[in-house]
């Protein structure tokens, strides 16, 4: 009660949902417009070589396609929060029952290596800013550099390679099944998530050494500072708790992109999760998977961001309190 | 690494990579979709850099796939660029509820992961390179907005500006002579980023197998190509990658020698 009788939190909440909401409607219907301004649609694709004007038509009544767009559309809505994405085009199950398990799949990964990358790059991030300008500042802050300028699927090939063709130490690809025994779990993910880590270590690592040194150059620093204190105590006990609603922030917001690149990943190590999925139902055209698949990507993506900036608002009091003047 | 270093290693490979785009033709010492060697010929034996799984020259295919890379990330920088900076003139010159409409339609892009969006469009409409390149345009207009709003939000209700509309200038006086000219700067800067971006980007896209379609490939296509030759225990399937990474590192070289030469006096060492 006390947080959110707060009307700055509450107005913030209830604007960002709405936003979100707004997105997300966005990004289904422009499916539904798209599939409907184009030529061939879901019939024609399914049928491929067989298709011919009567079976096109018996399929387009079969699929729902001969009613008018907004009727689709709010069907396929009323069904999609009842948990029914529709029946897959290309082999006929519901789209959920497919989803579901590729969906946890992609969770473990991302969330295995958010585990991972974020103590440590946090961590090496305010070590940078400790030591600025120092030989393990320039030395991380290059490091940093050549990985964002790597395709994630470069780190992640360059690890088969070395890991998987030269030392034999895990498989190269990362099929396995929900039902596989843990060490075979966890030679399975070691790979994709160790290129996940080195894919994102670089983002957290650079935005937390900027929040730290950004808090750094304020006056009440520069007080400290002439006071005498020494400056890994200044950054520990005085820069520190003002970076943190940045930190928490950058550490909810790549969560977010790493629910998003898990899709090249998946790719590369043939890891059965939804990026996957969605990667090969837009090769087939089966635009009820590519549009649940979609509609739940970016529900995630927006939800952890939304998640970021509350956090961010919550660990800051500044931004918890009604503004002056109100 | 002195920045002056940095730029000029920057700018030679990327002189080099450039030629290596305009005259494939002339350099490629094979045509690049045809069977000349046997399959996964060994670098030296077939060709320079050894043949594909299908025995194409791996040379001529890398620098073909420069070139694809190359103009394709370029269309679709200049094309977001464009899009993105006029629609901040127009949103930061008209306020109001044109301003507004902008401004929420950018949100919304920026809200949805861009390679999921990317992934959608290119299953309504089909993998092309226009439409690719028309997406990525879109989708990174929102970066040029971003920064170009606030900028001519400030220009527009600067005094010269109006004093030239007050002295009954046209719109295109103030647009060339005093709004874009002060934009240039950061402009230049997020051009550079958003080439490294667009980039990985559409070498991801290839890499996925929705982006530019076979037998044509650019550099992320090569990758998805050749991958499986890489239990051969040969690094040669991972050159073009190693090409898109060359490329993103010395544009941001460049970018960075930009930002220091126009952001403030350094601080004190």
């Amino acid at each position: 009660m006390t947080l959110f009788a707060n009307s700055p939190v509450k107005s913030f909440v209830v604007t960002r949902v709405a936003s979100g909401l707004v997105s997300i409607f966005f990004i289904s219907f422009l499916v539904f417009l798209g599939t409907s301004m184009l030529p061939g649609d879901a019939a024609n694709a399914l049928l491929g070589q067989n298709a011919t004007p009567e079976t096109v038509l018996a399929l387009r009544t079969e699929l729902g396609l001969d009613q008018p767009l907004p009727v689709r559309y709010f069907h396929w809505l009323g069904n999609a929060l009842h948990g029914d994405f529709g029946t897959s085009l290309s082999n006929s199950q519901p789209v959920i029952n497919l989803l579901v398990p590729r969906l946890i799949n992609s969770l473990i990964l991302a969330f295995s290596a958010a585990a991972i990358v974020l103590p440590l790059a946090v961590g090496v991030g305010l070590l940078a800013a400790i030591n600025r300008g120092k030989a393990i500042d320039t030395a991380t802050g290059s490091i940093s550099a050549i990985f964002l300028s790597m395709p994630s699927f470069l780190i992640g090939y360059l690890l088969v390679f070395i890991f998987a063709v030269k030392l034999g130490l895990f498989p190269p690809l990362s099929m396995v099944r929900s039902s596989a025994s843990l060490p075979t779990w966890i030679s399975a993910l070691t790979l994709p998530v160790l290129t996940l880590v080195l894919v994102a270590q670089a983002h957290v690592m650079k935005l937390t050494r900027a929040a730290v040194l950004g808090v750094m150059s304020s006056d009440y620093i520069l007080m400290a500072e002439t006071k005498g204190i020494p400056r890994n105590r200044i950054i520990l006990k005085h820069a520190l708790p003002n970076a943190l609603s940045p930190i928490v922030s950058i550490c909810m917001i790549t969560m977010a992109y790493l629910i998003v690149d898990v899709v090249v990943i998946e790719a590369v190590f043939n890891y059965p999760g939804m990026g996957k999925l969605m990667v090969d139902a837009v090769a087939y055209r089966d635009i009820p998977m590519v549009l649940a698949c979609g509609v739940l990507f970016s529900t995630i993506f927006i939800s952890l961001n939304f998640t970021a900036d509350l956090l961010a608002m919550l660990v800051n009091p500044r931004q918890r309190l009604p503004k002056k003047g109100n | 690494m002195s920045s002056k270093v940095t730029l000029g290693v920057s700018v030679a490979v990327l002189a080099t990579m450039a030629a290596a785009a305009i005259f494939a033709p002339v350099l490629a010492p094979f045509p690049p979709n045809e069977m000349v060697h046997a399959a996964f010929d060994a670098p030296g034996v077939g060709g320079t850099l050894g043949a594909d799984g299908l025995g194409r020259d791996m040379l001529s295919r890398i620098l073909y796939a420069t070139r694809y890379t190359f103009v394709a990330t370029l269309i679709a920088t200049t094309l977001a660029c464009m899009l993105g900076v006029t629609l901040a003139i127009i949103a930061g010159l008209s306020k109001g509820w044109v301003d507004i409409v902008i401004g929420r339609a950018i949100d919304i892009l920026m809200s949805i992961p861009q390679i999921i969006f990317a992934l959608i469009i290119l299953a309504i409409a089909g993998v092309s390179l226009t439409t690719l390149i028309l997406t990525m345009a879109v989708l990174q207009s929102s970066t040029y907005y971003r920064v170009t709003r606030p900028i001519a939000g400030d220009l527009a209700a600067m005094e010269y500006v109006e004093v030239g509309r007050l002295r009954g200038e046209r719109l295109h006086w103030y647009l060339f002579k005093e709004i874009l000219p002060n934009m240039v700067p950061s402009l230049l800067a997020q051009f550079g980023l958003g080439l490294s971006s667009a980039a990985l980007f559409i070498s991801s896209l290839s890499f996925l197998g929705i982006g530019i379609q076979p037998p044509a490939a650019d550099l992320g296509g090569l990758v998805r190509e050749n991958a499986l030759a890489l239990s051969t225990g040969r690094l040669t399937p991972l050159i073009p990658a190693f090409c898109i990474a060359l490329f993103c590192l010395s544009v941001n070289g460049i970018v960075d020698w930009l930002v220091g030469r126009y952001s403030d006096k350094p601080e004190v060492k």
